[in-house]
């Protein structure tokens, strides 16, 4: 270690560690995971992710004597071991709340996962949680309508709802998508999906992507009855040309729509929110790059975080992964950042990765999405992780069926009513799987050709980013 | 046998939301859903609407909600009852969740005649 940097680090602690400080209940509350260079004591490096990721600079400036830092500073209050790791802690860090402009999720993670993760004296650092305070929760807007709203929108009770991503992602036609989506949802899926990297390429622009896919939910629901959807993907270049494409999505009769929220950016993400809660339209949120950001165990940021920080910048359904299929996703983990994304309070639980107690207010609730590599054969085991409030995707699960689509989307629909009217007469789905499912095919030749076609498909791998144990 | 010989038609159905894909429930297999809805604490009630009117998001109210009924005996009387006073009509049970301001079961008991 160079002179500079142990004189740079021996100030931080003097200010920015306080194991004293009792946190309020308005401060701004995060855990880092921390992995120091050798040599350098955990205090020291805690005060200078606190210091750095709030108020401090590597020098003293003289006008910093104009203001009152004791206010302003973040501070390094708790420092814990990580489970089965000597080489990286856990620092806590206490942020007072006028540090951050008023429901701008944007200004919280500029402060909080900025520079600071690029501090040399660090080796990794990575977000593991923030507990936002309530005072800071309501000058959020949140999901456009929330899982009650667009229950009742939906006219869809009692059950997860049922989507589908069209495939294949990229090369159709717009008529030809249009018809994709028909074929699913007059089969029985609630809702179809645009897959996220579908946006305005040359073999298929959006606005006629947009016309078909309209004409394609509005005769699925007269056929059928029941209440139908497709989520444009209105994820573009510039802001401008996103709520372009948001107008006409509304225009077509689409009751929802999507967008990416990481790689179009949460400045993006909470206009577009609060013109769906304008215009009465659903936003679906698709969460690419997520991995890159979360997946690492020791550095960058937890998907819990990012999780919580959609719920305030605003969707009302969200990504979460399955635990069961073909994308990574550890079960108790899942299970701690989805109750962020549905409940109205979430109490600390380590056992799921929960560091703090978070209290959402009147926040609205986000269903959880559960899509990528699922068949009905998980059927069971999806209802029981994710419960109804959710939002389960069968992509190749239904477009894969033998007979087509529809069939494939009656299947799924059949597989999941009778997961729920097995749950609700006080069976173990898990454990009756089998039974269930082959009791519903009895009354439904699609559901026992899916179970057929996909009854030896598994994605065992071992999770990379486990809980800490 | 060709593929085709062996693949099914898939013709669209009119279906009512929730259990719409399951064959019509027993009268066991109601009382089963109806015992769900009150073991979680929500109220039952019943509505009732004309085929034709299946898509409206207010379907007429039979009676009041049953606050507090714990009976599902009730309950599967009172859905007979609206039944035989709408023998054409969609009757259809709820669970009204005071918690969540949402329907936590909501599915067609008796189809009408369209």
């Amino acid at each position: 270690m160079s002179k500079k940097y142990d004189a740079g680090v021996k100030e931080y602690r003097d200010m920015y560690w306080t194991p004293d400080y009792v946190p309020l209940d308005t401060d701004l509350l995060a855990c880092f995971k921390v992995t120091g260079q050798p040599g350098v004591p955990r205090e020291e490096v805690a005060a200078a992710v606190a210091a750095e990721s709030s108020t401090g600079t590597w020098s003293t400036v003289w006008s910093e004597l104009l203001t009152d830092l004791e206010y302003y500073k973040g501070r390094a209050y708790r420092i814990e071991d990580v489970p089965g790791d000597n080489e990286s802690f856990y620092a806590f860090v206490a942020y007072p709340i006028d540090l951050f402009e008023e429901g701008s999720i944007v200004n919280v993670l500029t402060s909080l996962v900025g520079n600071v993760f690029g501090f040399k004296a660090l080796k990794h650092l990575r977000l593991e949680d923030i507990r936002f305070p309530i005072a800071y929760i309501k000058t959020c807007g949140g999901p456009p309508a929330g899982i009650q709203l667009e229950r009742d929108r939906l006219n869809k009770y009692g059950r997860p709802l049922l989507g589908a991503t069209i495939k294949p992602k990229l090369g159709l036609s717009a008529k030809n998508y249009g018809r994709a989506v028909y074929e699913c949802l007059r089969g029985g899926l609630d809702m179809t999906k645009d897959d996220e990297n579908v946006n305005s390429q040359p073999f298929m622009r959006w606005r006629d992507r947009f016309e078909f896919v309209g004409e394609a939910i509005q005769k699925a629901q007269q056929e059928t009855g029941e209440r139908k959807g497709h989520y444009l993907n209105v994820t573009a270049s510039t802001p401008e040309e996103m709520y372009k494409r948001a107008e006409f999505a509304k225009e077509v009769g689409s009751p929802i729509m999507m967008h990416d929220f990481l790689t179009g950016g949460f400045t993006a993400n909470t206009g577009l929110a609060n013109w769906c809660r304008e215009n009465g339209m659903l936003l679906h949120i698709h969460r690419a790059m997520h991995a890159v950001i979360d997946r690492h165990p020791k550095h960058g940021i937890h998907f819990r975080v990012l999780a919580k920080c959609l719920r305030l910048s605003g969707g009302d359904h969200l990504h979460t992964g399955t635990v069961v299929g073909k994308l990574e996703g550890d079960r108790q983990s899942t299970l701690g950042f989805v109750d962020q994304l549905r409940e109205s309070f979430v109490p600390e639980d380590r056992s799921r990765g929960v560091f703090f107690d978070q209290d959402w207010g009147s926040m609205p609730g986000v269903f959880a999405v559960a899509s990528g590599g699922i068949h009905v054969w998980h059927m069971p085991a999806l209802v029981t992780i994710f419960g109804d409030d959710s939002m389960l995707q069968f992509g190749g699960g239904t477009q894969g069926h033998p007979w087509g689509n529809a069939a494939g989307a009656c299947a799924n629909r059949v597989a999941v009513e009778a997961c729920v009217k097995a749950r609700n007469e006080g069976r173990e789905l898990e454990k009756e799987a089998r039974e269930i499912l082959t009791e519903a095919a009895q009354h439904s030749p699609e559901l026992a050709i899916a179970m057929e076609t996909w009854k030896e498909i598994k994605f065992e791998f071992e999770t990379v980013d486990k809980l800490d144990t | 046998m060709s593929l085709q010989a062996t693949m099914g038609d898939y013709q669209t159905k009119k279906t009512l939301e929730t259990f719409g894909f399951l064959p019509p429930l027993s009268q066991q297999e109601i009382y089963d859903q109806i015992a769900y809805i009150i073991a979680q604490g929500w109220t039952p009630a019943i509505e009732h609407v004309h085929p034709s009117g299946t898509m409206d998001d207010y379907w007429t109210m039979w009676k009041l909600p049953f606050f507090g009924e714990q009976e599902l005996g009730n309950v599967a009387s009172e859905l007979e009852a609206c039944h035989r006073s709408y023998p054409d009509h969609h009757v259809r049970l709820t669970g009204y969740d005071s918690y969540t301001q949402s329907q936590g079961s909501c599915f067609v008991v008796f189809e009408g005649r369209a």
